[in-house]
């Protein structure tokens, strides 16, 4: 039920809806609840609404946190390996 | 798709787990809850499992609104739609296949003759209200904080057109509500009964909707670590090592993850419509954690017109769920679906006797879909017909 996708916005249009793109498929849904939306701008859309803007910049911090994890887990794998 | 296929990269999950398996200390023990249904199927569809410690436990939470629904609210709908042949019906797809009483469902009302509907949206419900102006449309509302505001949109704009054909069956819950009660099981309550989390995988988009401050009572009162994470598979394995870190320092804050969604505040837009359209309720049954204080919306005063419960005079029964059915304590993650002596053998995502085994967010159906029950179910299944024939002879 809490299921939601990403998908971006394609056209406003008058009266708080939008057409939005999920993966090419245009649908009209409900942009009461979020503000300032433009065209480009990528939003949550769950049950014919869209709940809040996604964030770029922070998709790519949390991108780059779970790149530097990994790395910094296999350089100590292989610390661990040299060391034995 | 942007902001979907990054966060299922292979690459990126193999140095998360590599990390999780270096960190999780092999002394002790982490049960963490996912709060959300969603978020067990993410797990199971994955894999994730697989890629964890064995001392990594995951313990899936009530977060699945159809199943936490009891029976005696799905058997209202039920006499609703059944007393009333002026009724449409207008509920999310997922409501139709719960079994209620006497294990009839919506589905079998409508085979009856009961107008039920499926509906993608609320804005679906008021459409069949306008083009049946001599018709009553209910919309069945469920679902937690992240449904909740549609809803209010929905009674808001019923009122705005003057559209009195239009009530909705608010069954609106609370996440911070169901958590706590999930705390306020005593260890050792009794069989069955004993749950113990370290910590908790928290919800992404009800989260989107309350803000990541909404679970400071858990820290502060419970002394348990929150992390708020997104629905991909990256974002529950980052998401798990952060609750490792916590608990491995000592620490029991609330961390967010799903940061390019969440705030520390909410969308103050859909907390301003609900709390213009609902009011909280004083207690609420839930399947499986029985009568929970203060842990559900119904419609304020204000908009009682709209109000389901209050046009047709509905009230509230309690129901028995079917026998042997687990689906309470595998809602309160007390056992899991494969302790179910139903599971698997008669009940099926395609025949199912309990709510879990119903939801695309019941974990009884992500272990079926997911955990290669289905050959052997049919296999039995089988077997069972095979046996019933060779008896008849």
């Amino acid at each position: 039920m809490c299921l939601a996708i990403p998908v971006r916005i394609t056209e406003i249009l008058a009266h708080d809806r939008a057409l939005a793109s999920a993966g090419g498929v245009i649908r009209e849904i409900g942009t009461d609840l979020v503000d300032d939306l433009q065209v480009g701008d990528y939003v949550i859309l769950h049950v014919g609404y869209a709940l809040a803007k996604l964030n770029e910049h922070e998709a790519q911090k949390t991108l780059e946190a779970m790149a530097a994890i990994g790395l910094a887990s296999e350089m100590s794998q292989r610390g661990s390996h040299e060391i034995h | 798709m942007k902001y979907i296929d990054e966060f299922r990269d292979g690459e990126r999950a193999r140095g998360l787990a590599q990390a999780l398996r270096t960190e999780a200390r092999p002394d002790r023990k982490y049960r963490l809850m996912e709060f959300c249904g969603g978020h067990t199927h993410a797990v199971f569809r994955y894999g994730i499992p697989d890629l964890l410690p064995a001392n990594i436990e995951l313990i899936h939470g009530p977060g699945c609104p159809v199943c936490v629904l009891p029976i005696g609210r799905l058997d209202m709908a039920i006499r609703l739609v059944c007393d009333h042949p002026e009724v449409i019906l207008a509920s999310y797809g997922d409501m139709l296949r719960v079994p209620g009483s006497k294990r009839r469902s919506l589905l079998h009302a409508r085979a009856e003759g009961a107008d039920v509907r499926m509906v993608y949206s609320v804005s679906d419900a008021l459409e069949l209200a306008r083009a049946n102006p001599d018709r009553q449309v209910v919309f069945f509302g469920i679902g937690f904080e992240t449904t909740t505001p549609p809803t209010a949109l929905g009674i808001l704009e019923a009122q705005r057109g003057g559209l009195d054909n239009f009530s909705v069956f608010c069954n609106h819950v609370l996440t911070p509500a169901a958590m706590k009660a999930i705390l306020d099981v005593p260890p050792g309550a009794g069989q069955g009964e004993t749950l113990e989390v370290d910590g908790f995988i928290g919800p992404s988009h009800v989260s989107v909707i309350i803000g990541s401050d909404a679970y400071g009572f858990c820290a502060r009162q419970y002394h348990k670590p929150v992390v708020i994470a997104g629905f991909e598979p990256l974002d529950v394995l980052q998401s798990i090592l952060m609750l490792v870190r916590q608990l491995n320092e000592g620490r029991a804050d609330i961390e967010n993850q799903y940061t390019r969604a969440v705030t520390p505040t909410g969308n103050p837009r859909a907390q301003a419509a609900v709390s213009e359209v609902f009011e909280l309720r004083p207690s609420f049954e839930w399947r499986g954690l029985g009568a929970i204080p203060e842990s559900a919306l119904g419609i304020a005063e204000a908009y009682r017109h709209y109000d389901a419960e209050h046009r047709f005079n509905m009230t509230y029964q309690a129901a028995a769920g079917t026998r042997g059915c687990e689906c309470p304590a595998v809602l309160r993650g007390a056992k899991k679906p494969t302790d179910c002596k139903l599971f698997a053998t008669s009940c099926t995502p395609e025949s199912p006797l309990g709510s879990c085994m119903v939801s695309d967010e019941g974990a009884c159906a992500a272990y079926f879909t997911y955990g290669r029950f289905r050959q052997e179910a049919v296999q039995q299944q089988a077997r069972q017909r095979a046996t019933h024939k060779a008896g008849r002879r």
